[in-house]
């Protein structure tokens, strides 16, 4: 569902942050991308979700290729990618419930027919108390949580997350980790980017590892 | 491949073991469950907030456009209805003026100048007047009492004119002049074509001065769109990511700038109504007074008529309509700028 070749990507005129990526993200997978901070996950991620052209290389998304792609294409291909945000990216403006239908509400659907869904997810991920909370009142983990929310609400084929666990403890990165161990079991490809070796410990799965610019794969 | 998350998630927040719900499917049978339907209706706030658009800049701005628009509309309106009036009154009459002089028959004169201005070709009708006529059109200037027999007063006669059939003013007055000694053509006429002329110029720079601030009106709006798309740069991210597209987030700000354009434009609108209303008040309160007649015979009444009401709602929806408009293409072309 996703196909790099020979990828490579700089950022205006610095050097190559990643090199000859050749890989495929395949249908139900679940793998870590994994790598010290600066190896570029976070780029990788932004080159998988369409908000980065590579330098060189081709990238094929759903069977497209994203440098031939007509921008007006670009919007039905994010439809089906859900993005967690190392930085949550929720909008401070609206409430959580708010945050969390945004992609609903934006593919024009509505209110009243994805009004149930919504909330049933935000109890899913154990938010149903704070629906009409503004995310400045969210503790971190309460953010990331809806964060996930928001990209799983229109049921993406893929999830990406970047360091999903990076502001939380412990425990509550467990359960995270549990939750997209549960999605990725339901039929949805999982790409999560962590430098957090003691969670990839606690799932055995593919892993992607960035080093140095360049891709290993780890079955 | 389709994404079903079926199974439940191993942990839920309560701690409870079992009764594990599944996850918010769609589609999922029986997943209306009783959370989900004692959700309250919920009105989805703004997803471009209001505070985040320098609304009130905007607004002062617009509203002193459309004051100024609206104004202008309701000037050039007026000069234009009084600039039609007189180029009807031009139309419709001309009159010859017999000056008196020692041992000048008059009576015969006015019969003779009558002849020939009734022989002129778009002439429809010829009116002398009697000297006890010409006597009280003097009335309100000399006063009653006055013998006019001893007065040397200069006698009329109105030509009315067809308006169709071309006057040759010029080919009269030389006739006139040959054959009946002390006669003049009143040359009002030329001097009345200027005027109107005037008007229509006047009236022409009305437009431009319109066209040039809805300019302004335009480019204000397009510096606002920009300056809340550079506000809500976060939020146009988070659209796109999330799958929006780029007529959806134009949507967006199109709708908070409709507002801003609806409200400046009815601040303005109202203004100059009450301008005009006062203005109209204004000049009623003198007539009667010889300064205001004399006004009104020159320029009209200064009332403003229903033709500039209409126009000033045309310029109020017209700059709502532009302000929308205008904040639409911006983000398009910001948002196209951005990828
Ligand atoms: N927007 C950017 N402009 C320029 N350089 C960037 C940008 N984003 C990331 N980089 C550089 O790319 C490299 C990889 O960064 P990143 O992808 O964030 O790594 P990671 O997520 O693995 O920590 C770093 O050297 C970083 O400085
Ligand atoms: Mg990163």
């Amino acid at each position: 569902m996703l196909r790099f070749e020979n990828v490579g990507l700089r950022y205006g005129l610095g050097p190559e942050v990643l090199r000859d990526l050749t890989f495929a993200i395949e249908p139900n997978s679940f793998q870590f991308l994994t790598g010290p901070s600066g190896a570029g996950k976070t780029s990788l991620l932004r080159l998988m979700f369409l908000a980065l052209k590579p330098t060189r290389g081709l990238v094929r998304v759903f069977g497209r290729d994203i440098l031939t792609l007509p921008q007006r294409e670009l919007p039905g291909l994010r439809r089906r990618i859900g993005v967690v945000f190392q930085d949550f990216r929720l909008l401070d403006h609206m409430t959580t419930y708010e945050n969390v239908a945004l992609p609903l509400r934006v593919a024009g659907r509505d209110e009243s027919s994805y009004r149930a869904e919504v909330v049933e997810l935000l109890g899913w991920v154990g938010l149903g108390e704070r629906l009409d909370a503004l995310p400045l009142v969210l503790s971190g983990g309460e953010k990331q949580r809806a964060a996930i929310a928001r990209a799983l609400v229109a049921q993406p084929e893929m999830l990406l997350a970047d360091e999903p666990t990076g502001n939380v403890d412990p425990q509550l990165a467990r359960r995270i980790l549990r939750l997209f161990v549960e999605l990725h079991k339901s039929g949805t490809s999982v790409v999560i980017a962590t430098h957090d070796i003691a969670l990839m410990d606690l799932y055995d799965a593919k892993r992607l590892v960035l080093h140095e610019g360049r891709l290993h794969v780890y079955e | 491949m389709s994404a079903k998350h079926g199974a439940a998630p191993a942990e839920r927040r309560d701690g409870r073991e079992g009764a594990a719900r599944k996850p918010a499917i769609p589609k999922a049978a029986g997943s209306k469950s009783k959370a989900a339907a004692s959700g309250p209706t919920r009105r989805m706030g703004p997803i471009v907030p209001a505070s985040s658009v320098s609304g009130n800049t905007l607004i002062m701005v617009i509203a002193i456009m459309t004051y100024l628009a609206a104004l202008t509309v309701g000037a050039a309106d007026l000069v234009r209805r009084t600039a039609d009036d007189w180029a009807r009154d031009v139309v419709r009459e001309t009159t010859i003026q017999i000056r008196p002089a020692e041992g000048r028959d008059m009576d015969a004169s006015v019969a003779r100048a009558a002849e020939i201005g009734r022989s002129a070709a778009g002439v429809v009708d010829v009116r002398p007047y009697s000297k006890q006529e010409t006597a009280r059109l003097l009335e309100p200037w000399l006063g009653t009492g006055l013998s006019f027999d001893d007065l040397p007063i200069p006698r009329l006669v109105v030509l009315r004119l067809s308006g169709e059939t071309p006057f040759d003013a010029v080919a009269l007055k030389e006739k006139l002049e040959r054959e009946v000694p002390g006669a003049t053509l009143d040359d009002h006429r030329r001097f009345l074509d200027r005027l109107v002329a005037m008007a229509r110029t006047i009236v022409w720079l009305g437009v431009g001065v319109l066209a040039l601030m809805l300019t302004a009106t335009v480019l204000s709006v397009v510096f606002a769109t920009r300056g809340a798309m550079a506000g809500n740069r976060d939020i146009v991210q988070v659209l796109h990511f999330v799958g929006a597209r780029d007529g959806y987030i134009a949507g967006q700000f199109q709708r908070r700038f409709l507002r801003l354009g609806l409200k400046g434009g009815l601040a303005g609108g109202i203004a100059a109504f009450l301008t005009f209303m006062v203005a109209g008040f204004t000049a009623e309160q003198g007539v009667g007074s010889a300064a205001v007649d004399q006004m009104d015979a020159l320029f009209g009444r200064f009332q403003v008529g229903a033709s500039a009401y209409a126009g000033v709602v045309a310029i109020v929806l017209l700059i709502a309509a532009l302000t929308s408009i205008t904040s639409r293409v911006t983000v398009y072309r910001t948002l196209r700028a951005m990828n």
